[in-house]
């Protein structure tokens, strides 16, 4: 009966005020309650949001670097107010159109060939007959994921070498005398997008699969019926079935879209490179760790994942509105 | 019942079926070749692997890289440091993790939407690298071997999935029948919650353990000291800087008699990435039954 009464407003409307003191605990005595009550859950939980408040929200709390003088002995949070100075150092540095060009070209060139790429492949392995060698294409696919970006560089040094190495041979071969893929500065890109679809497609094409696995099989039966081919079905059927996976996962590639591959770019990039493979990623740990600049490479830094977080923003907002479907 | 089926087949399903063999062959042979191939270059002749002779079959068997690697100390330096900070470390994120999944996915743990928005956040703001490092330093973490192990001891992206699975998998009545069995929460996350989720524990596990045994990013950043150095920093700086040959067994590749002595440092670099990459690659065919069932939980609803 009360709980009828309360969940219309009238009703809650005329209820008499009660003092404040008679009425459910709030805040902190709250609080105190359930920890008493739930000491077991809080106890469970606890190392983990410890860990997490001290390595994610102590540096998120260091941020403010960006703003100051450091001063070695003020430490983390220390020092003289400064401002916007070490945005606009960077700003008008000759560094930052470089950087930001080489970054973003990056980003956007894996994010849009890495996110089709798993799309086609599950599309691919979804029309495989057979329970055993649909599984076979799925597990080789996805293999490469398991090794490190330490020896995927050094796979890529071996067989581009120009002078012994697979790719070099092969495209000598084929006609292509005199390549030298690591040292030339317009195969950078490629090279690392094309090797990050070899490692990383079979598995992001896994959660696709997934999804392809729950369409209802009596659509198929309709469509072949109604005399679909199988390049029909894929179009009609199967790609609107994957359309809020993608959505969702494009969204989440979106926020990382600056930040991506830090390790992998460090360790391809090279002398002849450099020019194109200097991204702010790479530029922070070089300013900050390698040269001391902490205060300047904070505020790149934050530079980075502002921009990282507006395009997730912005990439969010726009899927709600086409297609209802977001992260939040 | 194969007739009838076959006189429904167009033209067009007959090429779609041809096109589609195709594709998966040159999918396996681009993905699959590549790996192969190390293998067998790494027990070729080297001369013969550089001079094109070696495609499908190993040459003129050599174990010259193998020699090598297995007499380069800081190899084994490496695997050492990895193996421990894998195990240590993963063992540390699954008793961290697994705990806080389950008090999150308990309705009666009120505060737990605050708490996931508390961990999701750290997904996609972070403090970056520099605050990250200072904070590091300031907690004497900079070449100590617990860096490999404490900043990376909760993956909020695991949590989440554990979480899932645990709220939709664990049948409420079990819980209710162990209550009135008289288990509080501990016991009944050790004795029915954990048996019960052994696919996704299992699947957590390994992401966590190749997440440590692929760790390069910590090594380079926050540890200085050598000896402390896990395998991948060895790697790079044998596959990438170059420094095959410590043993003495020529020059880094540089004047004089170069082109000979990059055949052997590529015979080291083949065997290098055989060695370090086969214990990942052997373990993960026997967790891999466990993916679809867990993965796909996990992250459908997360």
């Amino acid at each position: 009966m009360t709980a009828t009464l309360r969940g219309t407003t009238p009703a809650r409307g005329a209820e008499p005020p009660r003092p404040p003191t008679r009425s459910r605990p709030r805040g902190t005595a709250a609080l105190r309650r359930h920890v008493h009550r739930y000491w077991q859950l809080w106890v469970m939980a606890l190392p983990a949001i410890g860990f997490v408040a001290l390595f994610a929200y102590v540096p998120m709390y260091g941020l403010q670097l960006a703003f100051r003088e450091f001063d070695f002995t003020a430490g983390l949070t220390g020092g003289e107010w400064v401002g916007l100075k070490y945005f606009e150092q960077f700003f008008d540095s000759p560094q930052f159109w470089t950087l930001m060009r080489n970054t973003v070209v990056i980003s956007l060139t894996t994010l849009v060939v890495g996110f089709v790429a798993p799309i086609a492949l599950a599309l691919l392995v979804n029309q495989v007959v057979g329970r055993r060698r649909k599984r076979f294409m799925q597990t080789a696919t996805y293999l490469p994921h398991f090794i490190s970006i330490v020896v995927i560089v050094g796979m890529l040094q071996v067989f581009l070498s120009p002078s012994s190495g697979l790719i070099t041979r092969v495209a000598e071969m084929i006609g292509f005398s005199g390549t030298n893929l690591l040292g030339d500065t317009s195969a950078f890109v490629p090279v690392y997008v094309i090797s990050e679809v070899w490692q990383h497609a079979g598995w992001n094409s896994i959660i696709y699969l997934a999804a392809l696995a729950s369409v209802d099989p009596q659509l198929y039966e309709a469509a072949r019926i109604d005399g679909a081919g199988r390049f029909t079905i894929i179009r009609h059927i199967d790609l609107p079935a994957l359309v809020p996976t993608m959505i969702i996962l494009f969204i989440l590639n979106m926020g990382t879209v600056l930040s991506t591959g830090f390790e992998k770019i460090f360790l391809m990039q090279n002398p002849l490179n450099l020019g194109v493979s200097e991204v702010l990623a790479t530029y922070v740990y070089k300013i900050g760790i390698l040269s001391n600049q902490f205060s300047y490479g904070t505020a790149i830094g934050l530079f980075n994942t502002l921009i990282n977080f507006t395009f997730l923003v912005v990439a969010n907002q726009i899927a709600k509105r086409v297609s209802n479907t977001s992260l939040w | 019942m194969r007739l009838s089926a076959l006189k429904h087949r167009t033209g067009g399903d007959i090429a779609f079926t041809i096109g589609l063999v195709v594709t998966c062959v040159v999918v396996l042979f681009v993905t699959l070749y590549p790996i192969y191939f190390v293998i067998i270059a790494s027990v070729s002749d080297p001369t013969m692997v550089a001079t094109g002779r070696v495609w499908f079959i190993p040459q003129g068997i050599s174990w010259f890289g193998y020699e090598q690697i297995l007499a380069d100390q800081r190899i084994w330096t490496g695997y050492r440091n990895t193996i421990l900070y894998t195990v240590v470390g993963t063992a540390v994120n699954l008793l961290v993790t697994l705990p806080a999944a389950y008090a999150l996915s308990r309705k009666e743990f009120s505060p737990r939407k605050v708490l996931m928005f508390f961990f999701a956040f750290t997904m996609f703001f972070n403090g970056g690298l520099i605050p990250m490092y200072l904070l590091l330093r300031d907690l004497n973490l900079l070449d100590n071997w617990l860096v490999f192990i404490l900043p990376t001891a909760v993956n909020v992206y695991n949590l989440i999935i554990a979480r899932a699975f645990f709220e939709h998998s664990l049948p409420e009545e079990l819980f209710e029948a162990a209550t009135i069995d008289g288990s509080n929460y501990f016991q009944f996350f050790l004795k029915m919650a954990v048996p019960l989720s052994m696919a996704i524990i299992s699947v957590i596990g390994l992401y966590y353990l190749v997440q440590h045994w692929n760790d390069f990013f910590t090594g380079l950043v926050f540890v200085r000291d050598y000896d402390k150095q896990p395998l991948q920093i060895v790697l790079r700086d044998i596959l990438i800087s170059n420094q095959a040959f410590s043993g003495g067994a020529g020059g880094s590749g540089g004047s004089g008699g170069g082109s000979y002595a990059q055949q052997y440092a590529d015979q080291i670099k083949y065997g290098v990435i055989v060695v370090s990459t086969l214990p990942v690659i052997v373990l993960y065919p026997f967790l891999q039954r466990y993916f679809e069932k867990g993965v796909l939980i996990g992250s459908v609803k997360g």
